[in-house]
């Protein structure tokens, strides 16, 4: 039998873990842009707010701030709830640790990000928008297409330590490829076997991503002259 | 919060009563891990960047798999996956070892950051500028003697910068050890959330001392990078 018949159990493990890292690399690539565009704002209170926001989210442990949201957040919905008198509300695990995930490593996009908007010519903005542009259009079609090519290293950083940091949601209670294979371990006494299957599917997760990562990077340098050493 | 600070302050910084816990425990944990780390990573980043296919492989695979996995698996698979094997239970020094949560922890966090540190260092010798390493063949030195002399006090240094990053990263993954029942700071929060209920203090708490230490750290990579990176006139700030 396919993995002593728990196949299909540590098949539904990873595919949770790689829907919960895709979604909260989308969630964090949305707050890494609103981050880097606070912080490069001429507005000194959106630029403190995001600040306060980098430092203390990348100076504190993640799996600290996982325990912390995941469990304040339903504190803080069940007052709320109970402050307007409507009924208890509960918020699903996955949700929470796409929410959770999301708000950390925004504040490592926020970083990629703001180093890569600065690395974009001021001219070419400036450019733009004298053509008439819109503040969205020079986004779209100048600084985003560019500032991709700076981005992209630190992209992949994260996005690798972030597929690394999924495995700790099965410690708030997810049904993860570990939590998976730790319940198929427990149950068939194969313990080390079933752990070296989900490392091995962290491994296969990663390296599928290195090569992504490679054709992405070589995309957006297109037209990019690069010096034969 | 005054509550849980007046119960709980002695088993956050330093003991639980019965044996050390808390900031203790943490900072034990993060000094032996990168201790081994460290000089385990000297060799092998020297052997990475060796043109010896057969010494540099090894340590290409070695940092690849323990690159490609999350700590926490590794702490599981060393913890939990270890002691299920017959042979380790029915020898009598392994079942010793892999019996300790502490000991467990302390090896996968050292072969753990021993992988980041060597590929830092590796990077750090490569950049080494071809002139200073001609110069000291030169002058007739033997490979140990270039690397002793010449390449590794620069680069070293050169990596102090990276290298900083690596530590507070093991400064934040040190809180998977109470997995493997180590009484760490993130345990005693954990401990104290069960018996008051009070979520948000006491991983507040925890979070306020890792923010503390994580300060700390910082602080004195920026004077150590002012000492020993002076000399380049880059230091950040």
């Amino acid at each position: 039998m396919f993995l002593y018949g728990y196949g299909p159990l540590l098949l539904a493990g990873a595919k949770q873990t790689v829907a919960l890292a895709v979604l909260s690399l989308a969630v964090s690539i949305v707050l890494g842009l609103a981050g880097a565009s606070a912080k490069l704002s001429g507005n000194r209170v959106t630029r403190g707010i995001a600040t306060a926001y980098t430092t203390l989210i990348r100076a504190v442990p993640d799996l600290v701030l996982m325990l912390l949201l995941f469990y304040s957040i339903q504190i803080a919905v069940n007052n709320l709830t109970d402050a307007f008198g409507l009924a208890q509300f509960d918020i699903d695990p996955f949700t929470a640790g796409v929410l959770t995930l999301g708000f950390i490593y925004g504040a490592y996009f926020t970083e990629t990000f703001r180093g890569a908007f600065l690395a974009v010519p001021r001219g070419q903005l400036e450019a733009g928008s004298a053509y008439g542009m819109s503040g969205v259009r020079v986004f779209v079609r100048i600084l985003f297409p560019q500032m991709m090519r700076f981005a992209l290293p630190g992209i992949g950083n994260n996005w690798q330590v972030m597929i690394k940091a999924t495995a700790l949601v099965s410690i708030i209670g997810l049904a993860d490829i570990v939590k998976a294979a730790q319940d198929a371990g427990k149950s068939t006494y194969k313990m080390f076997f079933f752990i070296m299957v989900a490392a091995a599917a962290y491994l296969a997760i990663t390296t599928v991503s290195n090569i992504v990562l490679l054709y992405l990077e070589r995309r957006y340098s297109t037209g990019v002259r690069h010096a034969d050493l | 919060m005054i509550q849980i600070l007046a119960d709980y302050w002695r088993p956050f910084l330093y003991s639980d009563g019965m044996r050390a816990s808390g900031l203790v425990v943490t900072l034990w944990l993060l000094a032996c891990a990168l201790a081994l780390g460290f000089v385990a990573a000297v060799p092998l980043a020297c052997a990475r960047v060796s043109k010896n296919r057969w010494l540099s492989t090894p340590v290409r695979l070695y940092t690849y798999v323990f690159r490609g996995t999350p700590l926490y698996v590794q702490l599981l698979l060393l913890y939990t996956g270890m002691y299920s094997l017959e042979f380790v239970r029915s020898q009598s020094l392994l079942e010793a070892f892999f019996r300790s949560g502490f000991n467990c922890a302390i090896l996968a966090f050292a072969l753990n950051t021993c992988a980041y540190t060597t590929e830092i260092f590796a990077g750090a010798i490569r950049s080494t500028p071809y002139g200073e390493v001609e110069a000291a063949r030169a002058y007739g030195m033997s490979t140990f003697t270039v690397y002793r002399r010449v390449i590794l006090p620069s680069a070293l240094r050169r990596a102090l910068p990276l290298y900083s990053n690596e530590v507070i990263l093991m400064l934040h993954a040190t809180t998977v050890a109470f997995t493997a029942t180590v009484p760490d700071i993130l345990k005693v929060a954990r401990d104290a959330n069960s018996a008051t209920y009070q979520s948000f203090d006491s991983f507040g708490l925890a979070a306020l001392i890792y923010l503390a230490v994580s300060f700390v750290l910082i602080g004195a990579f920026r004077r150590a990078e002012k000492r020993w990176l002076g000399y380049l006139g880059t230091s950040r700030r």
